[in-house]
Parts: structure tokens; sequence; C-alpha cells
């Protein structure tokens, strides 16, 4: 083929999906970045700010106090999702995955139908079902006998992160259990078989014959809850607004950052600190990109069937 | 499950978390035909003639923007898919095909959005749509939504074309089909089912979303349901009926349609991450 209708083919096929990701995708997230490193003067005008403005966001403290707090709610989010939602996962997954189980797919596609809705739905029915004035939730502890348990969690300082946290578990805890189902799947019968003839009961199979060979889907379930948990935003802001009240006891990085960049009732909106915001967000994310990939995938033996 | 004792812990574990997945939801759909009083105190208790009251539906139906923003939503997420589809397909068969310069760096290029989320940007996104005068428009959506998306679909496409037979391709060469025929009359029907994949799991993302809507087009009616509903909820925060009938159009279509596609959808999801 002649070099110009070569390139031309080439210019066709790529060209499209380069021009709408490079200039959607990359140019932002790079100017983003670019921005951060700037000020905007009372004028209008920009000026070079070098590190100022993660100075600012990491020292001064009107502005520590809130990134500091946001980091830390952030951190407790994605704990609660790793040491809840994926165990949680796990079991389904290994349950679902019995051989002979009867029902199988219908289990399967009602567990995992919360994970299909908005976020904006979920937060609105929780919020509604744990409202001291609908009394679901209460009418349900008093079944119980524990009626004394509730509180207006949402609403209180100490347990509104914990609450919004378990509201988002209960959403997505179909994700790692599809995800651990489908490698549990992969892992053919007769290695159990051997198991079982070795002398191992189920549960013993699954503890070392099993869950060794799906350490990789875990790594992975891992890292996608990290990405998704510090980039998370959406029902905090259905549930809790902007303000990720009370007190700022929900704010986590995605809320700090709208709150940051948009302003809102306490303060102007600030691009260049959103923007520095939003790079300390993409720096968090690459380090645990990076540790997984090098960390944890790099140990990993990949088996093949 | 041989023993029956285990195999009743298994169901009864399953079972329960399956009714713990489905309480809100079903709870809120049933009380959205409710008359107001027997919403507070009967919530337990499904619609019946005796308490059947369509107020909240009239409420959200009366508002009739909100059959804008479905209609915003439907154009939003098929659009998206499209392109997504269509040049995700184009740069894959590319990069797998014609072994040019610059193609691995290429490739590794277009990943970087598998990790990084697009949402960083917001930013620069923001200021690059109003200059590009796309402020509260469909458009801006559209675009976003394909760049976020077609990293990934490159990636699944890319797996896909690589293994469908050299022959094929060389014998359509062989009869003179150009480079062009060869990926629109060829490869693309073959790769019909790995598009179906990323097309559901492209479509929930976009349907669901809140950020974007909220940032690039919050308003002039072109609001997507998601940011409807939400705005709606903010305005008819006391009227239970209409909260609840809200949510229920919101919930009810995606269900529908999820359960129609359920299998394809978990064959999607797994087929696509676990790589």
């Amino acid at each position: 083929m002649p070099q110009g209708a070569y390139l031309r083919l080439l210019l066709f096929f790529l060209g499209p999906a380069v021009l709408v990701y490079t200039l959607f995708s990359i140019y932002p997230l790079l100017a983003t970045i670019l921005n951060s490193f700037y000020s905007r003067q009372s004028d209008g005008s920009h000026l070079w700010a070098g590190l100022g403005n993660f100075h600012t966001l990491l020292l001064d403290p009107t502005w520590s106090g809130p990134f500091w707090n946001a980091l830390k709610n952030n951190v407790i989010f994605f704990l609660i999702h790793m040491s809840v939602q994926n165990p949680i996962g796990l079991l389904l997954a290994a349950l679902l995955s019995l051989p002979r189980l009867r029902f199988r797919a219908t289990y399967r596609t009602l567990i995992f139908m919360p994970t299909m809705l908005s976020v904006v739905v979920i937060g609105f029915v929780w919020q509604l079902i744990l409202s001291p004035l609908w009394g679901i939730a209460r009418m349900f502890l008093n079944f119980f006998g524990l009626g004394f348990l509730f509180a207006p969690w949402l609403g209180v300082e100490s347990s509104a992160l914990i609450t919004v946290s378990l509201i988002s578990v209960w959403q997505f805890v179909g994700i790692p259990m599809i995800l651990i189902y489908t490698a549990l799947l992969a892992i053919p019968d007769e290695l159990i078989d051997a198991a079982t003839v070795d002398g191992l009961n189920q549960f013993q199979a699954f503890m070392w014959v099993k869950l060794p060979l799906i350490w990789p889907t875990i790594g992975l379930v891992s890292i996608l809850t990290f990405v998704n948990n510090f980039n998370a935003f959406d029902l905090i802001y259905a549930m809790k607004g902007a303000l990720a009240g009370p007190n700022f006891s929900t704010d986590i990085m995605g809320t700090l950052f709208y709150r940051t960049f948009f302003g809102n009732q306490l303060q102007l909106g600030n691009p260049a600190m959103g923007s520095a915001i939003a790079t300390m967000m993409l720096i968090i994310i690459l380090i645990g990109v990076m540790a997984y990939l090098f960390l944890v995938q790099r140990r990993i033996q990949r088996y093949s069937f | 499950m041989r023993k029956p004792l285990s195999a009743f812990a298994v169901h009864a574990i399953l079972g329960l978390y399956t009714l713990l997945a489905l309480f809100p939801i079903v709870l809120v759909v049933m009380n959205s035909f409710k008359a107001r009083r027997a919403i507070f105190n009967t919530p337990l208790h499904p619609p019946s003639p005796a308490n059947f009251d369509p107020v909240g539906y009239a409420r959200v139906f009366g508002d009739s923007s909100l059959a804008f923003y479905y209609l915003n939503s439907i154009t939003v997420t098929a659009g998206a898919i499209i392109l997504t589809l269509l040049f995700g397909a184009m740069a894959a068969w590319a990069l797998t095909e014609y072994k040019f310069r610059w193609n691995t760096l290429l490739a590794l290029f277009l990943s970087i959005g598998i990790m990084v989320p697009i949402r960083l940007g917001s930013v620069a996104i923001i200021q690059l749509v109003a200059e590009l005068n796309l402020i509260n428009t469909l458009t801006a959506l559209i675009l976003v939504y394909t760049a976020q998306n077609l990293p990934l679909a490159i990636f699944i496409l890319s797996e896909f074309i690589a293994q469908i037979p050299k022959d094929l391709r060389e014998a359509a060469r062989c009869d003179g089909l150009s480079e062009y025929n060869i990926f629109f009359h060829v490869i693309l029907p073959l790769i019909r089912p790995a598009m179906a994949t990323v097309a559901v799991f492209t479509m929930i993302p976009v349907w669901n979303d809140l950020w974007f809507p909220l940032l690039l087009a919050p308003a002039g009616g072109r609001q997507t349901i998601t940011l409807g509903v939400q705005q709606f909820l903010g305005q008819y925060i006391t009227d239970w009926n209409a909260v609840l009938a809200a949510l229920s159009t919101a919930i009810v279509p995606v269900l529908l349609l999820y359960v129609i596609f359920s299998r394809q959808l978990i064959r999607g999801l797994t087929s696509g991450a676990v790589k």
C-alpha cells in the first residue's frame, strides 16, 4: 500500500477515538494539573504560584482542616468497603458457586439489583427508611426488641459517615460478588474433586484450594474499590448535599472538590484550589494503582487452566 | 450439597441477603401507590383498593419536564453508546491489525483512562465545554461519556478482534475488498457479541451518573432523568406521595431492562473486568 493511503487509513480508523479521548479526557486531566500551579488574581488573571496552592491546601489552617478531614473520612469510607463489602461479596460468591445449588441465577440476579440503580435513588430510598418520621428502621428494631438502639443515624455526627458507607456497601456488594463468582466458576471441577478425594471438606477445599486461586481477582476487586471510593461523590451529594453534613462529618474528597470548585453558601468558588484538590485525588489514586501494579500484581502467579 | 442441613443454611443465608437487597426497593415501590395516611400507618402493607391513591404519580407526571428528562437520558445514553462502539471498534481494529510505529505507545496512551477517572479533569472539562459553547447541551455529555468509555471499549474489542482468525481477513483481501470494506462488512458483524457486552456496561453508569449532568447540563431543560429526579426530590421533599412516586418511576424502568438483559449484562461485566 502506498505511504499516503496507509496514513489516511490509520487516520480514518484511529482519528475519531484519539481526538475525542485526548480532547475530553487527557487534555482536561493535564490542564487540571497545570491549573493547580496557578492562582487566580482578583482581576481574573492567572499567576504562576508554583506549589503555593498545595502549600495552602496542606498547611494553611482554613484549608488544611477541611482537607485532612475529607481525606480521613475518605479513608474510613474505603476501609468500611474493604472490611464489609468485599468479605460479604466473597461469602455470597462462595455460596453461589457451590455445585448443584438451586435458584443460583435467581439469587444472583436479585442480589445484583441494587447495583443497577442510580446512587441518587438509593440514597433517597435509605434516607426515607432511616427517617424517624417514617419509622421503618425503628419498627424493625422494635420487632427484635432492640428499639432502644434507634437513633437518627444520618443526622448524628458520630454515625453519619458509617451509615452512608454502609448504604454504599449495600448497593455495591454485587460487584465483588459477581467478579469473585466468575473467578470461582473458572476453577476446574477436577481440582476440587481431587481435594475432596484427599479428604478435604467443602469449607477446607474453599480455604486451601479455591481461595489461593482467586487472589488475583480479590486484588482486582480491592483496587477497583479503592479507585471508586476515592472518586466517590454522588451518594454523599444526594443524601447530605454539597456541605456533607452534619458539620462536614460525611465530607469526602469528591464533595470537598465540588464545594471548593463551585463554591457554596459559605465560600466563593475557587478553580485554582479546586484543581489542586483534584490533583491530590489524582496522586492518591495513582499511588493506589501503582502499589497494586507493582506490589500485588507482580507477586501473584497467574494460573491458567 | 449432600447434607440437607448445610444446604438449608446456604439457602437461608442467600435468601436473607436477597431479602435485604430487595426490601428497600419493594417498600418504596409498594408505598408509592398508597394514600399518605397508609404510607405512615401501615408502611409494610401492600397496596390494596382500600388504601390505593395515585396522587404521587399524578404530581410526577403532571410535572411534564420529567418526560423530557427521560428523553434526554435516552439521547445521551444512546449517543454515548453509538460513538463509543463505532470509534472504539475502529481504533481497536487499527491497533490490532496494523503494525505501525508508535502502535504500542498509542495503545498504552489509550489505556490510561481505564484506571484514571476522567472526573478529576472536571475543572478543565467545564472550561473546555464553556469555550465550545456546549454548556447545557446534550452534545457535551455525549462527548464526555464517549471519552470516558473509550479506553475500556478499545481494550475489550481489541482482545476480541485479535481472536478472529487471520485467514478470514487475508481471504477478504484476496477477494479485493478494501481495508474499509473489510472492517465494516467483515469485522464489524463478527464482533457484534463483544459490542453488546461493551454496550450494556457503558449504559448503566452513563444513565445513572449525577456528576457530569450536574456540572455540564444542570438547567435549561437539558437535565438527565437522574439529575431531574434529584432536583424533583429536593423540591417536593415533604410530599411523600410525590417522592415515593418519583423514586419508583426512576427505579422500575431500569429494573425491567435489567431483568430482560441480566444474563448478557452479567456476562459482560465478568468477561470485561476479569481479564
